[in-house]
């Protein structure tokens, strides 16, 4: 059986239309999620097979880092191959794998950090690598959905995944706390998802979002109160995972009390899954009733970027200070989504690969830093850090000028922040409010990024302060790699455009109106 | 008989919201998620009569998937329990700025 499904892959050609009523077709649509799972069970079973200590703890790691990388070289394989799908439950476009080379390299980085965060904090936890890799299941399931069950489950996979991993450090009163918020929180917002599935369900009669999207065009149900309060509450589920500002609250709670590399992980990779799958939900599906919507996200959009970025000015704690920030790019972000032209999936990635490489560099140097009994999460503690590390402290500059989206110095970042503008600017329906408002958060965001600039160059090194200690293998190697690969496609940002732009864009949906019952919504 | 179901389940779903924002014990919150949960379940339902078995093959993985966060989410209170002899919202507050 297994050599005839084998010889069904070979026959499959490049660029071809694949059928995905065909099991061996489907199979080779998710060939990269099959990968990553079946090597996540394999590490399952490695982590259980001795008893815990530090050494098999590293090789536990080390195997998830090239499960990880295997499901990278088959997601390459399939983007290079470049081919389409019929209808289904599964996307097979430019789009989903570019969302899932970020994950993928997140997942990397977030395991490389990891093993230095749990060596120092005495966690000896393999199986927390393994559990990174199920919950990036999660996420490329949720960047390939095409029907709203398989997104559902996509989610959940990464949700239960990283709720158990927010909470990995047992011994951690905070840690706990952040589980526990987290889960209540994440929880409550998968019940308005489903909620909002059920009714979008109920008012076009499918769950696939080609489906969804055809009907929608063709029985022009932009009054169908049914459709509209799906279409609602589907925004609000999304807008907690994404931790849109009025939904943010537990995201500074959950990403402080986390270790620091799922915070890492989280900040980068989950929201940058929500985001996929939000934008592929609104576009493909809903994209014919962009003026119901719009106006929602409009508000979401700004107050995200101004409530994220004003309570990061006021953080002290450089743990609380990263998260309002994320809170703020979701805010960037989500002026793109606004505008909702196709190009919007180029600036997206665009924008997610530089954000995911400056957060996780700077999550990398807190790790790098911190002890067990000095986190070094207070941005005094960053003090005169030129004086005793000038390495890390040009390569902190850099992620936070990046972060900023300042041009030169802060490589990619300036580029992600200039097709975000563009792409808001070129819409239909230009948004230019919203563009004004993004320049102004950004300027609102330089004073906190530049203060922790500011204060690793310029301020002394206070006298009592502990010595700092050696940094890690891994957090050096994800700092400085970090560093250079911003720097580099921050002067010669082409490769990455076209990475980003060829084949990704995402259309509202157009088939013809099945003969199907007609729906409660007509 | 579907728009009765869909109203009830609506009101359900309208308990279970009220329930999450009003408690403050971290276990009278999950069973208003689970009370969310099983309302949206009883509109799948109610609309495969309309649509076929897509709504009950929903509803299938709506409970497998509440399950394994009970799992989940039950050990975590366990675990915030053995920190603070507490499971509820008022007295766990070290995390906050």
């Amino acid at each position: 059986m297994r050599l005839l499904a084998l010889a069904g892959f070979a026959q499959v050609e490049a660029g071809r239309t694949l059928d995905l009523s065909d099991p061996a077709s489907l199979s080779f649509a998710i060939m990269p999620e099959l990968v990553l799972c079946a090597g996540a069970m394999v590490m399952l079973l490695v982590a259980a097979w001795r008893p815990e200590g530090a050494a098999h703890s590293r090789r536990v790691a080390l195997g998830s880092m090239v499960v990880a990388l295997l499901s990278l070289v088959a997601v390459l394989f399939m983007q290079w191959q470049g081919h389409a799908a019929g209808p289904g439950p599964i996307a097979v476009d430019g789009f989903r794998w570019s969302s899932d080379v970020v994950f993928l390299l997140a997942t990397v980085i977030a395991i490389g950090l990891s093993m230095d965060y749990n060596t120092r904090e005495g966690i000896n936890a393999p199986e927390s690598h393994v559990l990174v890799l199920l919950a990036t299941v999660g996420m490329m399931v949720m960047a390939g959905a095409r029907d709203l069950m398989v997104l559902f489950l996509g989610i959940e996979t990464m949700s239960v995944a990283v709720y158990v991993l927010v909470g990995m450090n047992r011994r951690s009163a905070r840690s706990a706390e952040g589980a526990l918020k987290y889960f209540l929180l994440g929880a409550f917002s998968t019940a308005f998802l489903l909620y909002g599935i059920a009714l979008v369900f109920g008012a076009t009669g499918s769950t696939n979002l080609s489906v969804i999207g055809g009907r929608i065009g063709a029985l022009s149900m932009g009054d169908s109160p049914m459709l509209l309060v799906g279409i609602a509450l589907l925004l609000v589920g999304f807008a907690f995972k994404l931790a849109a500002a009025p939904f943010h609250m537990w995201a500074p709670d959950v990403y402080e009390g986390a270790p620091t590399p799922i915070t890492a992980y989280m900040a980068a990779a989950v929201k940058a899954a929500a985001f996929a799958a939000f934008l592929r939900v609104f576009i493909e599906a809903f994209g014919h009733l962009y003026e119901s919507w719009h106006a929602a996200m409009w508000w979401l959009a700004a107050l995200t970027m101004f409530a994220g970025n004003l309570i990061a000015l006021q953080q002290r704690n450089l743990k609380r200070m990263l998260a309002y920030s994320s809170i703020g790019h979701t805010g960037f972000l989500l002026v793109a989504a606004t505008a909702a032209t196709s190009q919007v999936a180029g600036a997206f990635l665009f924008y997610l690969l530089a954000y995911t490489l400056a957060t996780m560099g700077a999550f990398a140097v807190i790790i790098a830093l911190g002890t067990g009994e000095h986190p070094r999460e207070r941005v005094e503690d960053y003090h005169g850090l030129w004086t005793e590390k000038p390495g890390i402290a040009i390569a902190m500059a850099v992620f936070m000028l990046a972060m900023l989206g300042f041009p030169v110095f802060g490589g990619m970042g300036f580029f992600a922040k200039w097709y975000v503008l563009q792409a808001a600017l070129d819409a239909a329906a230009p948004q230019f409010r919203l563009a004004i408002m993004l320049v102004l958060a950004t300027t609102i965001s330089a004073g906190y990024y530049l203060y922790v600039v500011m204060v690793m160059f310029m301020k002394p090194r206070p006298e009592q302060a502990t010595p700092l200690p050696v940094v890690g293998v891994m957090s050096r190697a994800v700092i400085y790699a970090a560093v250079v690969v911003l720097l580099a496609f921050g002067v010669f940002p082409d490769p990455v455009v076209r990475w980003s732009r060829n084949g990704t864009e995402l259309r509202p949906a157009m088939p013809p109106a099945a003969a199907l019952p007609v729906p409660l919504g007509r | 008989m579907i728009p009765e179901a869909l109203a009830l389940s609506a009101v359900l779903f309208t308990i279970g919201a009220i329930g999450v924002l009003t408690r403050r014990n971290a276990i009278l919150i999950f069973m208003c998620v689970e009370l969310m949960l099983n309302a949206v379940n009883l509109t799948f339902v109610a609309l495969s009569k309309l649509y076929g078995v897509t709504g009950q093959v929903f509803v299938v993985f709506v409970m497998t998937v509440a399950a394994a966060e009970a799992a989940v989410g039950l050990a975590i209170i366990i675990a915030i329990f053995r920190h603070g002899q507490t499971v509820n919202l008022k007295n766990i507050n070290l995390l906050k700025g």
